[in-house]
């Protein structure tokens, strides 16, 4: 008995509750039909989401006020870099991996910098920034849609019996997202600043050490993201990244990371991916436009986070 | 004599003081602009912005976040393009319904303790998709008296000058200076002591959406007015535009310090900095970098000024 109260007060499980649901319901509407495919789409998809959310997971753990909007223009940069610079050679398919990552921990370490030395409060850091790196990107790809090398198209692509290998591969990533949030003193700290900096300081967190490395690992996941999705989708696209900003943030706090920060779990990242997926998936599958399926996800989001709050009076 | 430049002093004087540097480095490169004809070309689409950026200050002035403006000013746009046009009285009561649903917004994200953040966002999906619905292909007409404002040519002074100098006023005699300002800003402050002082926060939070909201109306409105229709994608960059300007404009995130001719100033310089640099014949690929880069020069100088501050 006690499990199961204990499995009912965690955060992470609504989203899950929320992407069952909805996946059933879109099934139940098919007769089943195509429900495995779409758990297949909603892997490769959620996998995705997961990236950027674990990245920006950590960083809006740091507490109010953190949060990474630069996320779109890393991926953008780093997929228009990596892919340019491989030209589609599948020997160069480590290079532009390499490539993705430093450029996604240079805008990390710019973002912090920005942060740290101007004093700036960090969504206008990120914001600005983001404005600079969306331009490089745009200056260095000159609208060409470069192919990427097929070995690593395929990888994106891939499937062993119906589970897409890049979602088994942000399973891994996500695991260690997790043994780093809950097991390590890096992770801890992230949580104890977020709760009280001051506190976190005083207890002789490394504050600043640490909000760094946060900065950084979220933009080189967003690198890394924007190499493989760009790989996925057959070339960067300059608008790659959009639809990243806002769903990196209702990710992390639909799969039950307190927005105040603090408090964080990895689980419901994948739970809320899936959900956000699957939900696009079923008003698809009703017959819905593309302005009914918005005004929908937008009520939803707004619904699952009036729900997890439970009303609780600011304190 | 140093009493004179205290750094409080340039701090406020920060804002205008960017702003002119750009005008001047605009009309150096460009004498043509410094016309009538040619500050009314390169201000005009500055209105909207600003009238978007008043809008977002509202919401920072009491701690909250507007993710959601751009959306919410593409909708009215649609709508102003299309129902306000063909059926007004429809129109009206869509745009007053509209500015409803923000006060709502606000008594939600209040009553629920919820993070603005995040209902914004989804807001913002919400209102994209009601643009796409109200009109699903780019195009409507804009509403005659609308045109007819916007185009305006009063003598000496091009419009948009006008029209931004009276927004600022208006909303800084507002909330700057009158005793309801003075409690809104409160809000923002320190909203336990004014709660303790016998203040509905519930109240002044709704009427500071609903403020947004009206204000949103007619940064939407002015919007069409200028281009003479409207599109569902048509404003959603007002999002970021609007929290840099408040920003820029020296306002701050948390505690009510919000100033609305810093917004105006701060909407007006980023409008501004788009057509810097293709006077600059820069590469056109870095127009929005250059915002960017604006941005976090103005930050810096601030950065300094404080610091300055802090030293007396």
């Amino acid at each position: 008995m006690t499990g199961v109260a204990t499995l009912i007060r965690q955060p992470w499980l609504w989203a899950w509750v929320g992407a069952l649901v909805v996946w059933l319901a879109t099934a139940v509407f098919t007769g089943g039909k195509g429900s495995g495919e779409v758990l297949s789409a909603a892997m490769t998809f959620g996998a995705f989401f997961v990236i950027v959310a674990l990245g920006q997971m950590f960083v809006i753990t740091l507490g109010p006020g953190n949060v990474d909007l630069s996320i779109p223009a890393c991926m953008t940069l780093a997929g228009t870099v990596a892919m340019k610079s491989m030209d589609g050679a599948s020997a160069m398919i480590p290079v532009g991996l390499l490539l993705a990552l430093v450029i996604g921990a240079g805008v990390g370490t710019l973002n912090y910098s920005l942060i740290r030395l101007l004093r700036i409060p960090p969504i206008i850091a990120t914001l600005s920034s983001s404005f600079i790196f969306q331009s490089a990107a745009i200056w260095w790809n000159r609208g060409l849609r470069v192919k990427p090398p097929e070995a690593l198209a395929d990888f994106t692509t891939a499937k062993i019996a119906g589970v897409p290998v890049i979602a088994l591969f942000v399973v891994v990533l996500a695991i260690l997202g997790h043994v780093l949030l809950t097991r390590t003193i890096y992770g801890r700290g992230v949580v104890a600043i977020g709760q009280n900096m001051r506190a976190a300081h005083l207890a002789g967190v490394k504050v600043e050490r640490i909000r760094a490395a946060t900065y950084i690992m979220c933009a080189t996941l967003a690198g890394l993201c924007g190499y493989l999705l760009a790989a996925f989708s057959g070339g960067a696209a300059l608008n790659m990244g959009e639809e990243y900003l806002l769903s990196s943030i209702a990710v992390v706090v639909i799969g039950g990371t307190s927005v105040a920060g603090g408090f964080a779990n990895v689980p419901g990242l994948w739970g809320a991916s899936l959900f956000l997926f699957l939900l696009v998936t079923m008003l698809n599958t009703f017959g819905a436009g593309a302005g009914v399926r918005l005004v929908l996800t937008g009520l939803i989001i707004i619904g699952v986070i009036v729900a997890a709050s439970g009303g609780k009076a600011r304190t | 004599m140093s009493g004179r430049l205290s750094p409080r002093l340039l701090r406020s004087l920060l804002p205008p003081l960017s702003l002119a540097a750009l005008l001047i480095a605009i009309f150096w490169l460009q004498p043509r602009t410094m016309s009538y004809f040619g500050l009314n070309l390169l201000l005009n689409l500055a209105i909207p912005i600003a009238l978007a950026t008043i809008a977002q200050m509202f919401i920072l002035c009491v701690n909250e976040l507007d993710l959601s403006i751009g959306g919410f000013v593409s909708l009215v746009a649609c709508i102003t393009a299309t129902w306000l046009h063909d059926t007004p009285l429809l129109g009206i009561a869509a745009l007053a319904g509209l500015i409803a649903a923000y006060a709502a917004l606000g008594a939600l994200i209040h009553l629920r303790n919820l993070p603005s953040i995040v209902v914004t966002l989804g807001m913002s999906f919400v209102w994209l998709g009601l643009a796409v619905l109200v009109l699903p292909t780019p195009g409507g007409n804009a509403p005659e008296y609308i045109r007819t404002l916007m185009t305006l040519k009063p003598a000496y002074i091009p419009f948009p000058i006008i029209a931004s100098v009276v927004i600022a006023l208006v909303v800084h005699v507002g909330l700057m200076r009158s005793a309801h300002g003075t409690v809104l800003r409160g809000a923002g402050g320190n909203p336990r002591s004014l709660e303790c002082a016998g203040w509905s926060l519930l109240k002044i939070k709704m009427g500071m959406f609903a403020l947004a909201g009206f204000f949103g109306v007619l940064s939407g409105m002015a919007l069409v007015g200028l281009t003479t229709s409207a599109d569902a994608n048509i404003a959603l960059r007002y999002t970021l535009l609007s929290i840099a300007g408040v920003i820029l404009g020296g306002g701050e995130f948390v505690g009510g310090r919000v100033s609305p001719i810093g917004a105006v100033i701060g909407a007006i310089t980023l409008a501004l900095a788009g057509s810097f640099l293709s006077f600059l014949r820069l590469n056109p690929d870095w127009q929005i970098g250059a915002q960017g880069a604006i941005l976090i020069i103005v930050l810096a100088l601030r950065v300094l000024i404080g610091r300055a501050e802090a030293r007396k």
